[in-house]
């Protein structure tokens, strides 16, 4: 019963994405499935979170194949956060989505696609097998690609053609690396390939794959120079997808990378030092990408490059500090991002526009929505005591004690640029004159919705806005967490003799 | 036999990226063909190719007697062939669409998104 409990929040959303295929062309209904779904999900993981916090990781054997053999699923803090994580942007894009797709793109089946996108999420984040992470994958990405194309816009077909293009590339890159990694040990088992790369004799042949995953992951992550996909293709698509790409699928990248090198490709200095070029450049490439960018949503995509930074830099460290401002980040990433690209949906639908040149007046008209709006744009900027500052501490700290000063100056650099892009934004949308902006006929101004579907515009923006203060002022709690995943990814061991001890005597 | 896969794995992966280099939204798709397919041999090979080794056990011994063809790579195989078949219809389809809203066959061309709006 506890063994099978891991694998719930998976199969809720396989049950979910069924159910509402079977409501196809009854759109009201699948916005309500949809939104239940997504609370009793919540409800769900919450548990299992307070579960594996209290008794420790938990392990399931698929079909009960003993460890190396089966294909395993691992619950470990780190997976669980991010499914708890997930949870909580996809209630909130849910919501968002109910009253902000047009019933055009839902009649074709968005919300049975968002939820196997949601299913993909939880599998890549529990998976503990190389290869099922693979096909996790696949499924995130062919979900993606149907959710990105919804619509037929012009743009979006062009956008989609580029991010289908470098996504299938990383997906084979992907395969590759599995390929000469089965070759290198004759295992897929994530906890087995730990001990027995490890053991292998041919270094350079273990360094050439890790790079190959490296490529393949930093593709998705959108590191520098892999990144151009994203800029290109995250704005085209509807503020929901935008949402829920923003806040989860490059981190999905990023959570594969923290994996695969903290537990397979571990304590080799070149990978970390390259980790660490890396993240810097990102770092700077994508400040400085956001800074020149007009519409919003579009700078919103370069600040995501931007902050990946953060996280690789933390990983490339690679000490428990800096390991523990990674996860810190991560967390106050996926909520922080998910939010914005909302935020820009409703300034969308208020004004009938995203550039920031035409945009104006946002305060005089709605101030309310503007104080709002405020807790997310400056959480991302990190003024304390919101939530982005206090990861960089931890960041901040780790590159002390391990001298990579230019590490530092590029969080330094990173953060004062995301300020100054955050403060031109709030200038020029909230305070600035408003712009000639021609009255467009037929379209949906926020205005004259009903009140419903305001609620249902502004609800997920509150929700998350409530969460990112969570995280801003009980960070004391958040860190805890932080430093209890940093803990277990630093010693692999833990997560080894997880996956092996269980299979040895199952309860 | 090893040389001659190696071979065939470096051409096929070669001109698959050679041919997403290219501007044509259909050679794109070939591409990605060539390149699944040299990703599929490429886990074929490293899975150590053994010759009339079924992994069957005989009747009478209850282990392998003699090293036998390792089942695991083609189950990885068929999965990575199904998904990518999977793709590439769905590749074929988009670029179907892109062609008749964009109007070109040109990469170069589709820079709507980099637009500044």
């Amino acid at each position: 019963m506890t063994q099978q409990l891991i694998l719930y929040p998976l199969l809720l959303q396989l049950l979910l994405s069924i159910l509402l295929m079977f409501f196809w062309y009854r759109i009201n209904a699948q916005r309500i499935i949809s939104i239940l779904g997504s609370i009793l999900h919540l409800g769900l993981t919450i548990y299992v979170f307070s579960f594996i916090w209290n008794n420790g990781i938990q392990t399931l054997q698929a079909g009960s194949w003993e460890a190396p053999f089966g294909i395993t699923f691992v619950a470990d803090s780190l997976s669980i956060t991010l499914v708890l994580l997930t949870a909580i942007a996809g209630l909130a894009v849910s919501i968002f989505s109910a009253s902000s797709m047009i019933p055009d793109r839902l009649k074709f089946g968005y919300f049975p696609i968002f939820h196997f996108l949601l299913l993909g999420l939880n599998g890549a984040f529990l998976t503990g097998d190389i290869f099922n992470l693979y096909v996790w994958f696949e499924i995130i990405i062919i979900s993606s690609f149907v959710l990105i194309t919804l619509g037929g816009e012009k743009a979006q077909l062009e956008g989609a053609v580029k991010y289908f293009t470098l996504n299938f590339l990383a997906s084979m890159i992907f395969l590759t690396a599995i390929a000469v990694l089965y070759g290198l040990t004759g295992s897929l088992n994530m906890a087995d390939l730990a001990i027995k790369v490890a053991e292998v004799e041919n270094r350079a042949l273990v360094q050439i794959t890790a790079v190959l995953f490296l490529i393949g992951f930093g593709i998705k992550a959108a590191v520098f120079p892999l990144y151009f996909w994203l800029p290109a293709s995250y704005h085209t698509p509807p503020s929901a997808v935008s949402a829920i790409f923003g806040g989860l699928l490059t981190k999905v990248g990023v959570y594969a990378l923290i994996r695969v090198f903290s537990l397979i490709f571990v304590g080799d200095a070149f990978l970390d030092e390259m980790l660490i070029v890396i993240a810097i450049l990102t770092l700077f490439s994508g400040g400085v990408g956001a800074l020149i960018q007009n519409n919003i949503k579009k700078v919103f995509s370069y600040l995501i490059i931007c902050h990946i930074g953060y996280m690789i830099l933390g990983l490339g460290m690679f000490t428990e500090v800096a390991i523990a401002g990674t996860i810190f980040y991560l967390i106050h990433d996926i909520i922080v991002k998910t939010n914005l690209f909302m935020v820009s949906g409703l300034i969308y639908r208020i004004k009938g526009s995203s550039s920031m040149r035409a945009l104006g007046g946002f305060y005089s008209d709605y101030p309310k929505l503007s104080l709002l709006i405020f807790i997310p744009l400056f959480s991302l900027v990190g003024i304390p005591p919101l939530s982005g500052f206090w990861p960089k501490i931890s960041l901040i700290t780790a590159s002390f004690n391990t001298e990579s000063y230019w590490g530092l100056a590029a969080i330094i650099f990173a953060s004062f640029i995301t300020l100054v892009v955050i403060a031109k934004l709030w200038a020029e949308v909230f305070w600035k004159n408003p712009g000639e902006i021609r009255e467009r006929f037929k379209f949906d101004y926020f205005h004259k919705m009903g009140k419903y579907r305001k609620l249902g515009f502004v609800a997920p923006i509150v929700f998350l806005s409530f969460v990112s203060l969570y995280i801003g002022f009980g960070a004391e709690n958040i860190q805890i967490l932080s430093s209890r995943v940093a803990q277990e990814l630093m010693d692999n061991q833990l997560y080894i003799d997880a996956v092996f001890n269980n299979a040895q005597n199952p309860e | 036999m090893e040389i001659l896969f190696a071979i065939i794995i470096g051409v096929l992966y070669a001109a698959g990226i050679y041919m997403i280099l290219r501007r044509s939204l259909v050679k794109l798709i070939i591409g990605i063909i060539l390149l699944g397919n040299g990703a599929n041999l490429l886990i074929f090979l490293l899975g150590r190719i053994t010759e009339g080794a079924p992994p069957i056990i005989p009747e009478e011994s209850k282990v392998f007697l003699e090293a036998y063809a390792d089942p695991v790579p083609q189950a990885l195989i068929l999965t990575a062939i199904v998904i990518s078949f999977g793709l590439q219809s769905f590749a074929i389809i988009l670029v179907k669409r892109a062609h008749k809203v964009v109007k070109t066959d040109d990469l170069d061309e589709m820079n709507a998104t980099d637009e500044d709006s």
